[in-house]
């Protein structure tokens, strides 16, 4: 009975360390993506059977179809259209080839069951973010209005924390994370290590080329997973 | 971190690719200039695991480079080249070895008196320096191979590789 106590007492303890690391992007000296991670992102999906006509303002573009107003039952302004009648969308069109504005305009095809999502960043949409990081950095350093400054190191939202780190050598280590987390520059440093270790003593990997090791992968994995777990002050030197 | 293990099994490694590139290329020139090349690929990729491991900040003088150096080769190679024969101006120094793991169990044939068996170091150095935007050149002034008492690599600061410095860091 004590020892299912002190257990209950531990995990309830370790709990409270709980951080939750959204994605780490690592950026070459050249500004060019090369490693990229999502972790832990809450996928938020709802599905709704409507009829004719639809309630919400669609907006329907040839890469997706968005909802622009009137939000319901956690559909969302921003979200877009995964799904109809379980069958997946491919921007504009339905799997099948069917137009997807033509299909929600006729009112003989309601009831429609539809999913809407949060839209999910595409590589390409990444790897452009990624080198728009790149001169703002840059910017940031030159705006000082003292002699000398870093760039970017800490960059704060209302729903989550960029935190950044350089290397000598140029290379950047980014970790998105939620807000308020502290000691996050020992965890980039960790990174780093990681990245010496099992990147660069790849001898299959070429240098400013993206990360493509599975060792890399997974020992980072491995390291958000612990953090995650204990917190960022056990991580062992 | 711990040193290696056994600084014999890179040795008897070194000594292996050492021998057979000989054999590939016959010319000990284009052997001195693999050796060189493969040491400065090297280099390039070490430097950030000497960067991440030792968090050392930017060096601001070729004094505090040196002493980079020494410690590099303290955690690399176990040992501890004492830094001498500092020029006036400051920007050339010299490492002198005592004793060198990769020579260890080496005696160097008398036809092969051109060959620099250790040209992987001054590459090394070179790469490693140059990611840190630091252009130097790097040569060998005695060889303990070659009947001299120490081993001596010479570092001459060239310049500093301003277009290549990092946002945020010049």
């Amino acid at each position: 009975m004590f020892l299912v106590c002190l257990f209950t007492r531990i995990n309830r303890f370790s709990l409270t360390f709980k951080m939750i690391i959204y994605g780490v992007y690592i950026v070459s000296k050249s500004g060019g993506l090369i490693f990229n991670l999502d972790n832990n992102v809450p996928r938020i999906e709802h599905e709704k059977t409507f009829t004719y006509p639809l309630d919400i303002i669609l907006d329907y573009s040839p890469k997706k179809v968005s909802v622009v107003f009137n939000r319901k039952d956690g559909i969302n302004v921003g979200h877009i259209l995964v799904a109809v009648n379980g069958m997946v969308v491919n921007g504009a069109t339905l799997e099948d080839g069917r137009d997807v504005k033509t299909l929600l305009e006729t009112a003989d095809n309601y009831p429609l069951n539809l999913k809407f999502g949060r839209p999910k960043m595409t590589t390409n949409e990444k790897i452009f973010l990624a080198s728009m990081f790149y001169p703002l950095f840059a910017i940031a350093s030159q705006l000082s209005p003292e002699n000398k400054s870093s760039g970017i190191e800490l960059l704060e939202t209302d729903t989550f924390t960029l935190h950044c780190f350089q290397t000598l050598t140029g290379v950047k280590f980014i970790v998105v994370s939620e807000t308020g987390l502290v000691g996050m520059d020992i965890l980039l440093r960790k990174i780093y290590e990681l990245y010496s270790d099992y990147a660069l003593k790849n001898p299959f990997y070429s240098l400013e080329m993206p990360i493509r090791c599975e060792l890399f992968d997974s020992k980072l994995q491995l390291l958000l997973d612990m953090i995650e777990k204990t917190g960022i002050n056990n991580l062992d030197k | 971190r711990a040193p290696p293990r056994n600084s014999e099994f890179l040795t008897l490694t070194y000594g292996a690719l050492v021998t057979q590139m000989l054999r590939d290329l016959e010319n000990v020139e284009d052997v001195n200039k693999q050796l060189e090349r493969i040491g400065y690929n090297m280099g390039m990729r070490l430097i950030e695991d000497f960067l991440a491991r030792t968090s050392a900040p930017r060096c601001m003088e070729m004094r505090e480079t040196a002493d980079r150096i020494q410690q590099a080769f303290r955690i690399y190679l176990n040992i501890q080249p004492s830094i001498t024969n500092w020029s006036t101006a400051s920007d050339e120094f010299s490492l002198q070895f005592e004793t060198n793991p990769l020579t260890e169990f080496v005696e160097l044939p008398p036809d092969l008196n051109n060959l620099r068996y250790c040209a992987i170091i001054t590459g090394c150095i070179r790469g490693a320096l140059e990611m840190v935007q630091l252009d130097v050149q790097c040569w060998f002034v005695q060889d303990q191979l070659k009947g001299d008492n120490v081993t001596e690599v010479r570092v001459k600061f060239i310049r500093r590789l301003e277009d290549a410095i990092p946002a945020g860091e010049d």
